[in-house]
């Protein structure tokens, strides 16, 4: 399997080296066969790449430790579900993995476009395959998947505890298809400039990638999100962590790059605004998958770390200097077509919009780096999440204002009277909530100004879609729900953003009520005692524990827990539970009882979610009474425990855990509860999926208008395409 | 398995890599020409949603009815102008 897999590595290497070359060389020649030759050397790289991971994926379904990756990253106690997973867990896993995305999109792309694009096509296919280039030349010369473990151990490692959770299947692929994917429009940007075919067309075609990557990113964040709240144990979904600020950055300029490159499509203006924010896009992305494989950066994600970065570095250093090359070169070919006609208009709140978004890119980069800057600087220092909301926090709030704005002003110009028409009722909203939030007593300004904002964008939304149904209605004399289906069908793009918006509202006011309005507490409680938090009362009821086996009769863990009463006036609301789960270590020294206490621990978190507030909750036990047993169950182990069979001991092992984890259920310790109550936080997740329903109806297509050649009635022809479409 | 795996595999590659090359010939000027035809499309797509748009925001009270109908005047004029373009130049 590893001289296999090694080999297919090497296959897809030639391949993509030589798709770079044909591509290159056919179209200098204007030769159609090495053109389409090298777009099919994409084809056969994602054919070796697919059957590379599967290989792999194969060896760690079966446990084969003669693989190091799975001997490290995997065990015959992680479950399947977790073993399937367990691949991206490893640093050569990951670049594997991204390079099969990157050679499965980019083979879609291409065979999707093959009659399409075909001067700008062979120039995105070298670069697509030079991406390909970069990443297997890591894969085969410093970091393969494929290396062998002689002799091979009867255990494996198994993989990280805190990667033993459903939305890591899902994240680390959703985040390399959004990155890989934004590859794409980066790979057609460059083949516009060099070809100077720099109009609407390679933005037509490549829209749907880039919403695509926008999604899979966006989702891929989220996900993230929802890990760090229900499986990190610290109470927060974002932490500013340099590697989930990778996967922000390139997902706000992508937003930045979807709004504007309208604007090109409609008016041809902001040509170089455009293709500098794809390319920065592209580059964002690859600088996303560096921050997560060098280890330059303290993170939370300090099982990516590793010594990747030089190659990484140098790949973003030519990539800058060759994008920037590009614009120069092309700059005259990159001049708008025409100017702005009003102030007053959709393209100027677009515009606005664009720059909020790139100032917050700019500022999280700024702050991401700034530990590496000011250690340049001879003082290094971190920035901690305060510095990053105080920055983050005025142009959201910004963002949210102009989300709403833009959608209530017609393109070109909008007159005094129709801004009356379009902004008197979303005011009207915004002032209502404003009186109602004052005569609250709401404690934070800057929430207090998003909600505000908040109401307005949402009543300018919910009125976009009643003035449109009602002249849909007026033309087709529709009934409401079909009036409403036609008016979406007939407009994805823009209703389908428009619900965009309404779910980036709803998830905005999420994160602004659960940051202001949060309350947090860290107590110790015995079984029977009680504590307030907000406007529950909390008693912990009872201690909870478990010795847990594998599949296969071999100890996986131990779980301590607890289970707490929920109390709001008086009354009982709820019961929720949550554990520590304790994983055994592999050091040797350590005895076999408190190995399992000196290993991976992970919190599982106890969670009363509800519309307006979350409860949550993680127990830490305290070990400290359990200490003398832990010691009597080791010296137990060091007397006999050489003369029995190895499943003698895992029973003999099992009988003592259980022994230790009843004694904890009977006479519990005092155990460390961090209690929070955090309003609005189940909006966030809402939101994320509004935004997601949303993208998918624009990004659907639409009906295409006729391409038959009419020679007569061009006005005919017109209006029928137009009434068609 | 691995073994049969990378000759299928294999098989697959070179197949894919060298059936397209007994095509070979300098098409610089048909693509010259088909990638003005598809800009052209392009554009008439975007005047299309331009035309929509107009139209969609007028409905919806966010332009006055004589200005949509001089925007919609002169929108449909370059439309007409950008379908006798694509018509000159021979769309397939």
């Amino acid at each position: 399997m590893l001289v296999a897999g090694r080999f297919l590595l090497i296959v897809a290497l030639v391949v993509a080296l030589y798709g770079v070359g044909a591509s290159l060389y056919g179209a200098r020649r204007g030769n159609r066969g090495l053109v389409d030759s090298g777009r099919r050397a994409v084809y056969a790289m994602a054919v070796s790449l697919v059957a590379a991971f599967a290989l792999l994926e194969a060896a760690f379904l079966r446990s084969d430790f003669s693989s190091e990756l799975v001997a490290t990253h995997s065990s015959t106690t992680t479950p399947t579900f977790y073993r399937v997973t367990a691949i991206w867990s490893s640093q050569a896993g990951s670049l594997l993995l991204w390079a099969m995305l990157l050679s499965v999109w980019s083979s879609l792309v291409l065979f999707l476009s093959r009659k399409r694009l075909r001067e700008i096509a062979p120039y995105a296919t070298a670069v697509l395959c030079g991406f390909a280039v970069f990443f297997l030349g890591l894969l085969v010369f410093l970091a393969s998947p494929f290396e062998g473990l002689n002799p091979v151990p009867a255990e494996g490692t198994g993989l990280n505890p805190l990667l033993r959770h459903p939305s890591m299947m899902i994240h680390p692929p959703m985040l390399y298809s959004g990155y890989t994917l934004f590859a794409i429009p980066f790979a057609f940007a460059v083949g516009a400039l060099i070809t100077k075919r720099l109009n609407a067309d390679w933005i037509r075609s490549t829209r749907p990638f880039t919403l695509a990557a926008w999604g899979f990113l966006g989702v891929g964040v989220m996900l993230g999100a929802r890990w760090s709240y229900t499986e990190l144990g610290w109470g927060g979904y974002w932490a500013w962590d340099p590697v989930e600020n990778a996967s922000l950055m390139p997902w706000l300029t992508g937003t930045a790059f979807l709004h504007s490159v309208m604007i090109q499509e409609k008016r041809g203006m902001l040509k170089i605004w455009n293709v500098s924010l794809v390319l920065a896009t592209g580059i964002l992305a690859i600088l996303g998958t560096f921050l997560v494989r060098s280890g330059i950066l303290q993170s939370i994600h300090a099982f990516g770390a590793s010594t990747l970065g030089t190659p990484f570095l140098v790949l973003i250093g030519v990539l800058i200097a060759g994008s920037a090359a590009l614009v120069i070169w092309r700059a005259d070919d990159l001049r708008s077509e025409s100017r702005l006609d009003s102030v007053f208009s959709r393209e100027s709140v677009f515009l606005l919009n664009n720059l909020v978004l790139v100032a917050m890119c700019t500022v999280i980069f700024w702050f991401t780096f700034w530990p590496l800057i000011s250690e340049a600087l001879g003082d290094e220092r971190s920035v901690g999440p305060p510095t990053f909301n105080s920055w983050i926090g005025p142009l959201a709030i910004l963002l949210v204002l102009l989300t709403g704005l833009g959608p209530a002003l017609a393109w070109r110009r909008a007159t005094a009277a129709n801004l009356r028409r379009s902004l008197t009722i979303p005011v009207v909203a915004g002032a209502i909530t404003a009186v109602a939030l004052v005569a609250t007593g709401i404690g934070d300004a800057k929430a207090g100004l998003l909600f505000v904002f908040a109401a307005f964008s949402v009543a300018v939304i919910v009125q976009e879609y009643v003035r449109g149904v009602t002249a849909r209605r007026a033309m087709a004399h529709e009934a409401v729900p079909v009036a409403m289906v036609s008016l979406v069908r007939r407009n994805r793009r823009r209703y389908g953003g428009y619900l965009v918006h309404l779910g980036i509202i709803v998830l905005f006011v999420g994160i602004a009520a659960s940051s202001a309005f949060q309350q947090a507490t860290d107590v110790q409680l015995r079984t029977g005692q009680s504590t307030r938090i907000g406007d529950y009362a909390v008693t912990y009821a009872k201690a909870t524990s478990r010795v847990v086996a594998a599949s296969n009769g071999r100890l996986e863990r131990i779980d301590l827990g607890a289970v707490l009463q929920l109390r709001k006036d008086g009354r009982l609301v709820d019961t929720i539970a949550t554990k520590r789960s304790y994983f055994p270590s592999a050091d040797p020294s350590l005895g076999p009882v408190s190995s399992f206490f000196e290993g991976e621990a992970t919190s599982e978190v106890g969670l009363r979610a509800g519309g307006l507030r979350d409860v949550w909750t993680v127990v830490s036990p305290s070990l400290e009474e359990l200490r003398p047993l832990i010691t009597k169950g080791d010296a137990v182990f060091a007397g006999p425990g050489a003369k029995i069979s190895a499943q003698q001991r895992e029973e003999f092992l099992a009988a003592t855990l259980k022994g230790l984890t009843d004694s904890y259920t009977r006479d519990p310790p005092a155990a460390t509860f961090r209690l929070i109550v955090s309003p609005l936080v189940t909006w966030i997740w809402l939101g994320a999926i509004v935004v997601l329903v949303g993208g998918l109806i624009a990004i659907w297509p639409g009906p295409r208008s006729s391409q038959r050649m009419v020679s007569a009635g061009y006005a005919a022809r017109l209006a029928r395409e137009l009434g068609r479409a | 398995m691995s073994v049969i795996v990378v000759l299928a595999v294999l098989a697959i590659v070179v197949w894919l890599v060298i059936a397209p090359l007994r095509h070979g010939h300098d098409e610089r000027a048909e693509l010259r020409a088909a990638s003005e035809r598809e800009e052209l499309e392009a554009r008439k797509e975007a005047k299309y949603r331009e035309i929509r748009d107009a139209e969609l925001d007028y409905r919806t009270g966010k332009l006055s009815e004589a200005d949509w109908r001089a925007l919609d005047r002169s929108l449909r004029a370059e439309a007409i102008l950008l379908l006798r373009r694509i018509d000159d130049a021979g769309v397939s």
